[in-house]
């Protein structure tokens, strides 16, 4: 275990933080899940924290000028850039403080926030470059699996079989007909401390990652999944039950990975049917049963690639 | 004073960024920028400059870590050229609508295809509209010599616009050319710290970057016009201070031998100094030709330029660049509108000369200026004409 983790004890229902660093009022969709891990995350980080965006649904929603949700710093400048631009923070931060032009022992976390398009398509590259440099930060994926914010395109992280505005099913396509890129196995491929995934429905497991995420020295890379009803076509009211549904039926696994090694923190062992999570869905909702034992397998057989990841290392 | 001692410009240019004590510097490698960038890295890593350096993965992120780390208040500065200036393009309109002062040496190369390293303003007029103050340097004391400059501007918390310092690349940035650099104490009289009014600071949290709704991005982008606007009298008076500290004259725009001019060339950067030659050499023939330099390409000068060229016939505009299809090269087209409205404007010949690393030497510019006289009798055919294109 990485000393910098030794003393915390985590969060719980009886020591949550009262600040909200992220403040209501804001402009998301009713039952946005992301808007929610977004809000979880940034309580757990608390109010020393200086955050960077992406563009993307959260960047609108929270900061209609002259209106701001944000009660931290914060910077916007474009869609693929932002583990840069906190490249640029953090540098910065340590160069005021070495300089003795920002108090010293002041600690402040510089967290990016950017959704799955950001991350792992058109942001990379900047993030790729970032981890690598190991620059003293925590990077949050909002996971919601297609470019929401222009119209629901289809990202490298839409899942497989899934209708989206640019995968749409016709005689010739069941929708997306590639598998979900696995970014933090990219993330966890540049030999940074710490990585962990997370959703809004395990939210003290959510809050614990990201607090451990800021706590390490070095990138930190935290992989959010994040219900989107509008999207999705999922009822609103059905965000966190998705959210943990994801989960139940091993489609998206909570783990972490420290110093190299994979922990699964909510280990599933009577997993329930896919099938389940799909039909909560209305992108799902032209697939075939065949189309669903495809999916399945892939998932039983992911899932037990992440189990010998965890022994073996 | 310092010591005049020779050096070359690149080497001079990274000493005067560290007499600025940047901060952070982000910076990605491209031919001719990076003996500037590599000389900055020896520096930090010799602790001689104690800054932090980011050896970013591309452009794009250079001038993105750049944004981050100058709102958050730290001195900053990177360097490019071509297309590694073509790569950051979508950000460089970000930093002065976000009013965030970096400062960038761009060694100015020619645009692909075909690929070139080689000198020529392709690369920066493609920049026009970023909205960054814009300087051109004619030799290597000039181009430090707005270094410091250009630190001292983008930092005024009258202007907090980020600028760029344009040296041509190779034909200046690798010349061995005798320059002085200052002491430490004048730099530090000239440039005061960078104390930025707004920054990320937990402190006094803001927010930076907001959505523009249609009924504040034109108001916004007033603001930001008006500011830059307002940005020529800072960029003015700060080369008058430079001139009672360092004893160097600058000005918008220099003139050469303009007197009793009746053709003025038109230059901007390094050319200028093989241009001086050449209108030596024809004034000693009896030619009534002269030399205007532009070195504040943004904001544009308007005044300076058109009281530097009353009284001219002809203007031959000498553009670096080429806008395919337009009505000239980026000067040309820029001059001609200023001009316009002027009563007894001179009349304008454009040529588009020096691509990609072509040499213009003397000859060259002699044939422009003949041209431009003849000019005057007979209007030429088409709005601008390439110099020295090989049959």
């Amino acid at each position: 275990m990485l000393k910098e983790l030794a003393k915390f004890k985590g969060f719980s229902a009886k020591n949550l933080p009262k600040e909200e660093p992220f403040a209501p009022g804001h402009r998301a969709c009713q039952g946005c899940g992301e808007v929610l891990a977004l809000r979880l995350a940034l309580k757990a980080l608390g109010m020393n924290v200086i955050a960077v965006s992406a563009t993307g649904c959260m960047e609108i929603i929270s900061s209609p000028f002259p209106y701001t949700s944000w009660r931290v710093p914060w910077i916007h400048i474009a869609f693929e850039n932002a583990a840069a631009v906190a490249s640029g923070v953090e540098a910065a931060l340590k160069v005021l403080k070495r300089k003795g032009r920002f108090p010293k022992n002041r600690r402040v976390d510089v967290v990016v926030f950017a959704g799955d398009g950001g991350t792992g398509d058109i942001g990379l590259q900047a993030l790729s470059g970032a981890l690598e440099r190991g620059h003293d930060f925590v990077y949050i994926c909002l996971d919601n699996e297609a470019y929401m914010n222009t119209g629901v395109q289809r990202s490298g992280c839409t899942p497989y079989g899934a209708m989206t505005t640019t995968s749409p099913p016709g005689k010739k396509s069941f929708g997306q007909m590639t598998w979900k890129k696995n970014v933090p196995a990219i993330a966890a491929a540049h030999g940074i401390p710490y990585v962990a995934t997370a959703t809004p429905a395990f939210f003290l497991d959510l809050m614990n990652k990201v607090k451990k995420a800021a706590l390490v020295n070095g990138p930190a890379y935290v992989h959010v999944y994040a219900p989107c009803p509008t999207g999705w076509g999922s009822k609103g009211e059905d965000s966190i039950r998705l959210a943990k549904l994801a989960v139940e039926t091993r489609i998206f696994p909570l783990y972490e990975v420290i110093e190299g090694k994979y922990y699964i923190t909510r280990k599933i062992t009577k997993p329930k049917p896919v099938e389940e999570y799909l039909k909560l869905q209305r992108r799902f909702r032209h697939l075939t049963e065949e189309h669903i034992r495809e999916i399945q397998q892939r998932v039983d057989a992911e899932y037990e690639r992440l189990l010998r990841l965890a022994e073996c290392l | 004073m310092g010591k005049r001692i020779a050096k070359e410009v690149s080497i001079a240019v990274a000493e005067a960024v560290k007499q600025c004590k940047v901060d952070v510097i982000a910076a990605y490698p491209i031919t001719p920028q990076t003996h500037i960038v590599e000389h900055l890295s020896e520096l930090v890593a010799n602790g001689e400059l104690d800054a932090e350096y980011i050896t970013v993965e591309s452009e794009h992120s250079a001038i993105s870590a750049c944004l981050g780390s100058v709102a958050t208040g730290a001195r900053t500065f990177t360097s490019t050229s071509s297309q590694g200036l073509a790569l950051m393009h979508e950000i460089l309109f970000i930093a002065p609508a976000l009013r965030l002062p970096v400062v960038m040496v761009v060694a100015n190369r020619a645009l692909s295809a075909p690929i070139s390293i080689w000198n020529d303003h392709g690369d920066i007029m493609a920049q026009r509209d970023v909205g960054w103050i814009q300087t051109f340097a004619e030799n290597g004391q000039e181009a430090v010599d707005l270094v410091y400059h250009a630190f001292r501007v983008a930092e005024d918390r009258r202007v907090m616009f980020p600028v760029i310092v344009n040296l041509d690349g190779f034909n200046l940035s690798h010349m061995i050319e005798p320059i002085e650099l200052p002491d430490q104490e004048q730099v530090d009289q000239y440039l005061p710290p960078f104390k930025p009014k707004y920054k990320l600071d937990p402190r006094k949290p803001i927010s930076m970057g907001p959505v523009g709704i249609p009924e504040i991005y034109t108001e916004a982008k007033k603001a930001q016009d008006e500011a830059f606007k307002n940005a020529y009298k800072v960029i003015v008076k700060a080369w008058d201070e430079f001139e009672k500290i360092f004893g160097r004259r600058y000005r918008p725009i220099e003139t050469y031998r303009m007197d009793d001019a009746e053709v003025a060339l038109l230059i901007m950067g390094s050319l200028a100094e093989t241009a001086m030659t050449a209108v030596d050499k024809m004034r000693e023939a009896g030619k009534k030709v002269g030399l205007v330099r532009i070195r504040l390409w943004r904001p544009f000068p308007l005044r300076d330029f058109v009281r530097a060229v009353k009284g001219v016939k002809m203007l031959a505009v000498i553009d670096r660049a080429l806008s395919p299809g337009a009505t000239g090269g980026p000067v040309a087209v820029e001059v001609r509108s200023a001009l316009y409205q002027v009563p007894g404007r001179p009349r304008i010949a454009n040529f588009i000369a020096g691509l990609g690393g072509r040499d213009v030497t003397v000859e060259d510019f002699e044939e422009m200026a003949d041209k431009a006289y003849f000019y005057m009798k007979k209007k030429p055919k088409e709005p601008y004409e390439m110099i020295g294109v090989k049959e």
